[in-house]
């Protein structure tokens, strides 16, 4: 099975939505700009119903290269963390092919999770 | 950023859109996601990064409330990678000193 891809995005939103080809395209790429620009802000992005991504600095600290045994430090750095809400994580609790309970997600109400 | 406020930018970026049209987008674009995860297949959007399921081994927790060990069986759990650009981009920041 091969991945979803942004262009497989836009045509659900042309399909599902009625949006032109060319909104479709336009809206996902604005939506994974606007989070990308949020992240290189430092601010952490909540999207109900799907989950949280966070920014997080780290402290250097002593690596290894695995193969060699060889020390190389690590240097600081700053990571965008993922933890998916309670809806996304029920639904793929127990993945099962085709067993997706597939909401009515055009009129479910989206509630906050954690 | 709260999922309103993803919105509103979007829909700056695009005012000639009706706002419930970028609304829609923003769900139908969760919801699609999430229906691939749900479905064990992956999301992988270039530069951005990419969501895949992790397999979780069967473990024995506890009930939190009454300490009682409760047996939870394996399943899988979303994760997420940050692609080169995002992580690069957001380094980047930190290197500036923001």
């Amino acid at each position: 099975m091969t991945a979803l891809s942004k262009a497989d995005l836009a045509e659900f939103l042309s399909d599902a939505i009625g949006l032109s080809k060319r909104e479709s395209k336009d809206l996902v790429e604005a939506f994974f700009e606007e989070i990308s620009a949020a992240l290189v802000r430092s601010s952490d992005v909540r999207l109900s119903g799907f989950g949280n991504f966070t920014t997080r600095d780290k402290a250097p600290r002593p690596g290894r290269n695995p193969k060699t045994g060889e020390e190389i430090p690590i240097t600081a750095r700053r990571v965008v963390s993922f933890r998916a809400g309670q809806k996304l994580r029920h639904r793929v609790e127990a993945v099962i092919d085709g067993r997706d309970i597939s909401p009515d997600w055009m009129t479910d109400d989206d509630h906050d999770d954690d | 950023m709260t999922r309103s406020e993803l919105i509103e930018r979007m829909s700056q970026r695009h005012p000639e859109m009706p706002i419930q049209d970028v609304e829609l987008a923003v769900k139908g674009i969760i919801e699609r996601m999430s229906r691939s995860l749900a479905r064990g297949q992956r999301v992988e959007v270039r530069g951005f990064g990419s969501f895949s399921l992790a397999h979780r081994e069967p473990r024995v927790g506890r009930n939190p409330r009454t300490g009682e060990p409760v047996v939870l069986g394996s399943k899988y759990v979303p994760r997420f990678k940050a692609g080169k650009a995002l992580r690069d981009s957001v380094d980047d920041a930190r290197k500036r000193g923001e």
